[in-house]
């Protein structure tokens, strides 16, 4: 217990010269998780943001050095939880390049399938949620309401709407639902007639557009020296596609377009997202109608074994570029692991785009940076 | 010219916003759009997929008997020891000792539904149900033993 | 037909009789001091649940259902709820400041009440300078939400009420210029003369254009100055949490909480008075017949009908809109809604010169 006079005298909290203090977060309506942030204002204006990490650690890395590779798998479901798909799809791809095991092609395009039906899941959700940043509520329900089909999908074929652990090394886990076809074209049909409400509502807006034009501009140098990928890098102008640069799967099959938007503000993350929920659909639509027949999953051998060496393999999730490095000493389990989560480069821009904006402008930033608290924490 | 600029500025503003509107009154004035599910309603008609994963069991058959042979496969493929077979010896008429179950016992609250375990099972002993409502008071009783009582191994599985 | 006037006099006339005036006078205070405490309460619990009902219809939503029929004593579940909570005072807060915001915010929309006219011959106090006083008094519930802001000992809190001041203050402007176009077209300053002065059609459909861009930015005005979004800054729940209230709890939150929809209510009531003609049933030039059937319908009827209706509109910008940042929405008033009005003020001060209205 302190009594009152003690706090008085406290005044370490307090900066100079009438700077104030305060502390978003952990609980915060606006950090969507548990991300702290100690914002020095003056004013409304900000001078400095600096992000405190930690409250959502539970030393991911740490565990996958106890499991097997086939269970590891599973864990980075929990990392970047929008895009879980696409991390599992990241570790399959790193035991199968260091067993060198030859994926059927029908899992191959049904990987790719479910990867990108996960990212316009992950940006129907982010979109959202920053509208729900900016004041907006309204575009969360119709944005859920689409994502909600995805999440249907993924319960028939995976059998969860969240962590599916569908993928295994070598293929699937088990076949896809037989109504799967039918259900993505529904929803494509329902998505491609609801994409004009987003822009009546949020992209056209006035409010909207004011609010994000201009605001949390970053660069292409520093998009590339602080390591940004995905699409808050693309806004800035910077190619940085991994399907595109390195493809993995069948990428290299499907047509789509890189999106890639020069203004670097956050009306321009925002746009490179939505435009790329379109280009996800292009190659859906590409793809749904010629999966091959054939098996689901490779023949493996019963205890996965990595040969002596370093192995890395990277992804393009819905944030960015997703790397596992693996450190194996030859057991059944990787000697290190480290995962290269994209969230945590993109939030360390954070300070960079927002310092010298005012507080609404720091929720458009943090809001188009697209952060998933876990991801960085890990 | 600034004139015209400022005008054309409130009309492009007033549009934009009014198109909004337009969007959100659509969907004020047409209740059938609504898609709430009204759970603890809905519960006879709740769609929900056969895969989806909820629980692990082991199916039993009408004799009381099961596939498990406890070679504990489960066991070692479970990342966070949900499962822990205790396996006994049955000693057979002709005086061969056989293993076999004891309890299989499975933490419902450690399950991470990752279906490691249904996919390692050799004699498909286990399966997943799509059983979501699993909360109670107690949290020991969490923790279940999926054999049933004086179940045995069905005839012909090794 | 039923009317709201029979009854009122009625009631006075009986006062009189039994008593000597003096006593009848305080009679009457007392009974309309505890009407307009119970219809704060009953406004208080319909608009929340129309808010929470409107926002879930907009948003693809049923909203509040379970309690009673359609959800109906939700609200007063809620309010319930409210009551029997603690009422926490942070740590070093003004405790006399801090407990006597609400009830400054609170007693602003009282006094409000006063020159309103909610039917024919209905009216607290048809003051000869009502406009002007409803201008005065709504400018005051600003200093409780200061006071909010500054007693709460936090800096969300803070941030909250100075927002709040420098908006309240800029929006008086442009929804004064917008009451004064409908003064300026009437002549009168009293709310009973500019009812009157609609019998033969509405301001907003006689005053031309001018007119219709007043309605506008008094609608635009009066949604900023009751910190209702798109300008929700004072209590902008994704950057303050929740603004100047954020340290309330308890009744003193819901005290808040009602205040904001009694506000919303006295701004669509005037908003109501003076551009749809307040009680003032829907005429038509020499529709004879037509005026008649329309003023089969109470005026109580006509005045709620309007002002829910404006109520609705102020609902329905909240559910469509993202929030403006702090200098942007200065900006609109100053750069645009002040001109605007501005020169709207003068085009009408041409038409009623020039008598170009009906």
């Amino acid at each position: 217990m302190y009594n009152q006079t003690e706090i008085i005298k406290d005044t370490s909290e307090l900066g100079a010269d009438g700077e104030l203090v305060i502390n978003m977060g952990p609980q915060h309506p606006a950090t969507h998780g548990v991300l702290h942030l100690v914002v020095t204002l003056n004013g409304e204006t900000i001078k400095k943001i600096e992000p405190h990490l930690g409250f959502i650690h539970r030393s991911i890395e740490k565990m996958c050095e106890s499991l097997t590779y086939r269970q590891f798998i599973y864990v980075t479901s929990r990392m970047d939880y929008l895009s879980s798909h696409i991390n599992n799809l990241g570790c399959a791809l790193l035991v199968e390049k260091g067993m060198q095991i030859e994926v059927p092609d029908r899992a191959k395009y049904i990987r790719v399938i479910l990867s990108e039906l996960t990212r316009i899941a992950s940006h129907e959700l982010w979109l959202g949620a920053m509208a729900m940043d900016l004041g907006a509520f309204t575009p969360f329900f119709y944005a859920f309401r689409e994502r909600e089909m995805i999440t249907d999908i993924m319960e028939d074929t995976c059998g969860a709407r969240l962590t599916m652990n569908y993928i295994v090394p070598g293929g699937l886990m088990y076949d896809l639902h037989p109504d799967f076809q039918k259900k993505v074209k529904a929803f494509i049909t329902q998505f491609k007639s609801k994409v004009t409400e987003y822009e009546d509502l949020v992209t056209n807006n006035i409010i909207f557009q004011s609010r994000t034009k201009g605001v949390g501009i970053l660069s292409a140098e520093d998009a590339i020296s602080y390591g940004c990928t995905g699409p808050v890098a693309r806004a800035s102008g910077v190619s940085c596609d991994i399907r595109k640069i390195y493809p993995y799967e069948v990428y290299d099959k499907v047509e789509f377009e890189e999106v890639i938007e020069t203004a670097g503000d956050s009306f321009a993350r925002y746009i490179v997202r939505v435009k790329e929920m379109n280009q996800s659909i292009r190659i859906i639509e590409q793809l749904i109608d010629n999966i091959p027949e054939g098996d689901f999953v490779a023949k493996t051998k019963n205890v996965l074994k990595l040969p002596k060496g370093e192995f890395y393999s990277r992804v393009e999730t819905a944030r960015g570029e997703f790397g596992v490095y693996v450190v194996s000493e030859g057991g059944t389990t990787p000697h290190r692991i480290k995962f290269r989560s994209p969230g945590f480069s993109n939030l360390s821009v954070l300070n960079h785009i927002a310092a010298g904006g005012m507080i609404g402008d720091l929720m458009a930033s943090m809001g188009t940076l697209d952060l998933v608290i876990p991801d960085i924490d890990r | 010219m600034f004139l015209k600029e400022y005008i054309s500025d409130v009309v492009n503003g007033v549009s934009s916003l009014l198109k909004g509107m337009r969007k959100t009154g659509y969907y004020f004035t047409h209740p059938k759009e609504i898609i709430t599910e009204q759970y603890p309603d809905n519960r006879a008609t709740l769609l929900l997929s056969e895969r989806f994963k909820g629980e692990v069991v082991m199916p039993h058959d009408a004799n009381n008997e099961h596939t498990c042979t406890g070679c504990t496969a489960c066991e070692l493929a479970c990342p966070n020891g949900t499962i822990k077979v205790v396996t006994k010896f049955e000693v057979s008429p002709e005086g061969k000792k056989k293993k076999a179950i004891d309890t299989l016992v499975y933490r419902l609250e450690l399950c991470t539904m990752c279906n490691l375990c249904i996919v390692a099972c050799p004699s498909d002993a286990i399966k997943m149900v799509p059983n979501f409502e699993h909360s109670v008071f107690d949290r020991t009783k969490l923790t279940k033993v999926l054999n049933q009582p004086g179940s045995k191994i069905r005839e012909g599985i090794e | 037909m039923f009317s709201l006037e029979g009854i009122t006099t009625s009631v006075q006339d009986w006062l009189f009789m039994k008593f000597n005036p003096t006593m009848a006078l305080a009679m009457e205070c007392i009974i309309v001091i505890l009407l307009s405490i119970s219809l704060f309460a009953l406004l208080g619990l319909v608009l929340v649940l129309m808010e929470r009902k409107v926002a879930a219809h907009i948003q693809i939503r049923l909203g509040p259902n379970r309690v009673g029929p359609g959800g109906m004593f939700q609200t007063v579940a809620d309010t319930l709820k409210l009551i029997m909570k603690e009422g926490l005072v942070p740590d070093m807060a003004d405790k006399f400041l801090f407990n006597l915001a609400p009830f400054v915010v609170m007693m602003v929309g009282m006094l409000l009440l006063a020159p309103i006219a909610f039917a024919k011959n209905f009216q607290i106090w048809d003051i000869n300078i009502g406009v002007l006083y409803i201008s005065a008094v709504s400018s005051l519930s600003v200093i409780g939400i200061l006071m909010a802001g500054w007693a709460s000992n936090n800096k969300y809190s803070l941030l909250g009420a100075m927002r709040s001041g420098a908006q309240i203050v800029s929006y008086e402007l442009s929804a004064g210029f917008a009451v004064l176009t409908i003064v300026v077209l009437t002549g009168s300053l009293q709310l009973s003369e500019i009812v009157k002065a609609q019998e033969n059609g509405w301001w907003i459909f006689k005053g031309h254009i001018p007119a219709l861009i007043a309605f506008v930015l008094y609608i635009i005005a009066v949604t900023a100055e009751t910190n209702r979004a798109p300008f929700d800054l004072a209590e902008a729940e994704s950057e303050l949490t929740a603004g100047f209230h954020t340290e309330y709890s308890g009744m003193r939150f819901a005290l808040f909480f009602l205040a904001e929809y009694i506000n919303i209510f006295i701004v669509c009531a005037i908003g109501a008075t003076l551009f749809f003609g307040g009680w003032m049933p829907l005429h038509i030039g020499h529709w004879e017949a037509f005026n008649h059937i329309m003023d089969y319908i109470p005026s109580s009827v006509w005045f709620m009908g309007k002002t829910f209706f404006l109520i609705f509109l102020i609902m329905w910008f909240r559910w469509t809109f993202p929030r403006l940042r702090v200098d942007q929405l200065l900006n609109l008033e100053w750069k645009y809604l002040l001109p605007i009005s501005l020169f709207n003020l003068l085009l009408v001060a041409v038409i009623a010169i020039l008598g170009w209205h009906f």
